[in-house]
């Protein structure tokens, strides 16, 4: 997985909460294109108007956040499906960390996964960062630091965020986690022996069942 | 003498195989692959050359992309893509595969309860996010992202952050005409779509004891909609009896050994919870939803909020004004089907509300069972023929209509009553325009051909 350890970049507020998988990257486009496409359909329902021509007022479509890579939303950001293509639709419209008050459970741990920031902050320090991120206008940097864990938004005091220590460390490694877990193979089947004695009601579907 | 634990926490420990810096990698019991996440999952483990690890604990079984029938929007290359590969892929990994016609396939929620896939005090995991469903019987059941099956089916374990503890206690007894569907609305619109966030939710108290599986199923389904990843109420004899016989549940001596555990599940009284809620159930009303998000649910009969700026955009969409009454505002579509309402229970509400009725010519109306068996039951009892009288579609078992993958679409601005769980843009198709309600209100509505103005059923009750 893709490591992370800081951003610096021009920040979007996109000031809508509730904001769902399903308008992250609608299931058409995320059935019909390959994955390093996603990007152009980020934000679909919200970045085009029927036929395809671009919303103008929709914040991302404005010039100066075109090249946004930290997205500051409002709450719930990511809930609703587990599409993990809605992770990569943000990265690859090019954004690398998101602020916002909570997230869909599902969503957040797809960000940790593939490289995405997810930031914490309450309500009212996530407004204040969207009015700078609006009196910036793109044009002073923000930066996202996992390491220090710290926002730092022009015109702001330094804002630091809680962050789970193990997904932190995680989040700088960028292992793979899947060779991770299998240097405990011998502890897995180790404790799924023990289980098959433990529970066997929970093994009888290696009986043939069901036939 | 061990502290008083919740049924969260029991399935959890016994499920623990190491911690590691506040992680926890837990055992999963049951994997679930659907045709698309299953699909890519078993791809990607594939291309990076990976054995699945324990292939008799997962099953395949296509639900999204297959059609239910005449679709003009059903694209056969999809199919081909995704059901097509489950099955090959399923074959290749020897993991085993529920196809059309084998009498087993359906939506995987649906599926794991029926088949007894899914057990009282197991982990089950699934890459779609109503994989909550499954804590109908009492199993710590989650949704994942693609990653996560891939490293499911690699290791058949997940590292995971131990879940924060929430309970939502429901007194009292659901009046009559009042459904879980209502239940899970109502408690979205109090509570809001992520009072759940990072928690696991208990659903507990007379309320809930009262229910049968397949409303406690519905109840669950939502609790993602709660922003819980994980929904769970604790098996009892109306569990038991639900799965004793069911294909995969176990028999003999096994079933005594495991009904013996599965009584020790329950949360132990005295056991502390981080958040709670209490409602009482004859406080429901049916509901229905106005807009853009769960949460947008109010009583069957009432008018659209009146105007803040969140809800502006979302009336927009659904094209409505604020303060706009629901009722008699014309509908296009009716869908009835999906996993949080598609069970045999969901069809008799809604066959009940539908016989003798028509639905007008302009409404389209969907009945899509959730599975092949719902199906078979469903046609033994008749109400095929009831719905086919009353001038509704009978369809193939699917996730169809609530998401629009297999070319069961609601055109653009068009407006659909839908049983399913989300009501978000574009869910049912681009543009389309979404009320979620209980299979009653939305078979009324099929019939009046518009939103109703009252809650039918409850109309009907009042008789009885």
């Amino acid at each position: 997985m893709k490591p992370f350890t800081k951003i610096e970049g021009v920040a979007a507020a996109l000031r809508l909460d509730n904001v769902d998988t399903d308008v992250i990257i609608p299931m058409d486009a995320l059935l019909s294109r390959p994955r390093d496409e996603l990007g152009k359909y980020a934000f679909e329902p919200l970045r085009y108007k029927p036929g395809g021509s671009e919303s103008a007022d929709f914040v991302l479509n404005k010039p100066v956040y075109r090249k946004a890579s930290i997205l500051i939303a409002g709450r719930n950001f990511g809930c609703g499906s587990s599409r993990e293509g809605a992770v990569h639709a943000l990265a690859g419209f090019g954004v690398r960390a998101v602020i916002a008050p909570t997230y869909g459970d599902i969503f957040y741990s797809n960000c940790i996964k593939n490289g995405v920031l997810p930031v914490r902050l309450n309500v009212e320090t996530v407004h204040a960062v969207m009015d700078a991120a609006d009196e910036a206008a793109g044009a002073a940097p923000f930066r996202v630091d996992l390491v220090s864990q710290t926002v730092m938004a022009p015109g702001m005091a330094p804002v630091s965020f809680d962050f789970d220590p193990a997904l932190k460390q995680r989040l700088i490694d960028g292992e793979d986690e899947v060779a991770m877990t299998l240097r405990h193979e011998a502890v897995i089947r180790a404790w799924q022996t023990q289980d098959q004695s433990a529970r066997p009601w929970a093994w009888t579907v290696l009986q043939g069942y069901g036939a | 003498m061990t502290p008083p634990q919740t049924i969260i926490e029991k399935i959890w420990s016994a499920h623990t195989i190491i911690s590691e810096n506040g992680l926890d990698l837990i055992h999963i019991d049951r994997g679930l692959l659907t045709d698309l996440s299953g699909t890519i999952g078993l791809e990607e483990m594939e291309a990076d050359g990976l054995p699945v690890h324990d292939p008799a604990l997962n099953f395949a079984i296509p639900d999204h992309v297959v059609e239910t029938g005449e679709s003009a929007g059903f694209d056969p290359a999809r199919r081909e893509r995704f059901v097509a590969t489950l099955e090959r892929l399923s074959a290749r990994a020897d993991v085993r595969h529920f196809p059309r016609g084998s009498g087993r396939q359906g939506i995987v929620h649906v599926v794991g309860l029926e088949q007894g896939v899914t057990l009282p005090g197991l982990t089950l995991v699934c890459g779609d996010s109503h994989t909550s469903t499954h804590g109908a019987v009492g199993a710590l059941a989650f949704g994942i992202g693609s990653t996560e099956v891939k490293h499911a089916l690699a290791t058949q374990t997940l590292w995971m952050q131990r879940p924060r503890l929430a309970r939502i206690t429901l007194t009292g007894k659901l009046r009559a005409g009042v459904y879980a569907k209502d239940a899970a609305l109502w408690l979205i619109a109090r509570l809001g779509a992520d009072w759940g966030r990072e928690h696991a939710i208990e659903f507990a108290g007379p309320g809930i004891e009262a229910m049968s599986v397949d409303e406690r199923a519905t109840l669950c389904n939502m609790a993602v909609e709660l922003g819980a990843r994980i929904g769970v109420v604790a098996p009892d004899q109306t569990v038991f009896d639900y799965l004793r016989g069911k294909p995969y549940a176990p028999r003999g001596a096994d079933w005594e050994t495991a009904e013996a555990a599965w009584r020790a599940l329950p949360s132990d009284p005295w056991a502390a919870f981080h958040k709670e809620a209490s409602f009482d159930s004859g406080e429901i009303t049916p509901q229905i939803t106005w807009g853009t998000s769960p949460e947008h649910a109010i009583a069957v009969g009432g008018a659209v909020p009146p105007a803040n700026e969140a809800a502006m955009a979302a009336a927009d969409y659904i094209g409505l004004a604020p303060g706009q009454a629901m009722g008699g505002v014309p509908v296009d579509f009716v869908f009835i089907g999906s996993c949080a309402n598609g069970r045999i229970e969901d069809l008799r509400a809604a066959a009940a509300v539908a016989r003798g009725g028509h639905v007008p010519e302009h409404v389209t109306a969907l009945v899509v069972p959730g599975s092949e068996a719902v199906k078979a039951q469903a046609e033994r009892e008749g109400l095929d023929a009831v719905f086919r009288d009353a001038g509704f579609e009978w369809r193939e078992p699917g996730c169809s209509m609530c998401v629009g993958v297999n070319g069961d679409i609601v055109p653009p601005g068009k407006r659909c009553v839908s049983t399913s769980n989300r009501n978000f843009v574009g869910r049912q198709g681009p543009g389309a325009r979404t009320h979620l309600a209980s299979p009653a209100t939305a078979a009324a509505c099929a019939i009046a051909g518009t939103i109703v103005t009252a809650p039918h059923s409850v109309e009907k009750a009042g008789a009885a």
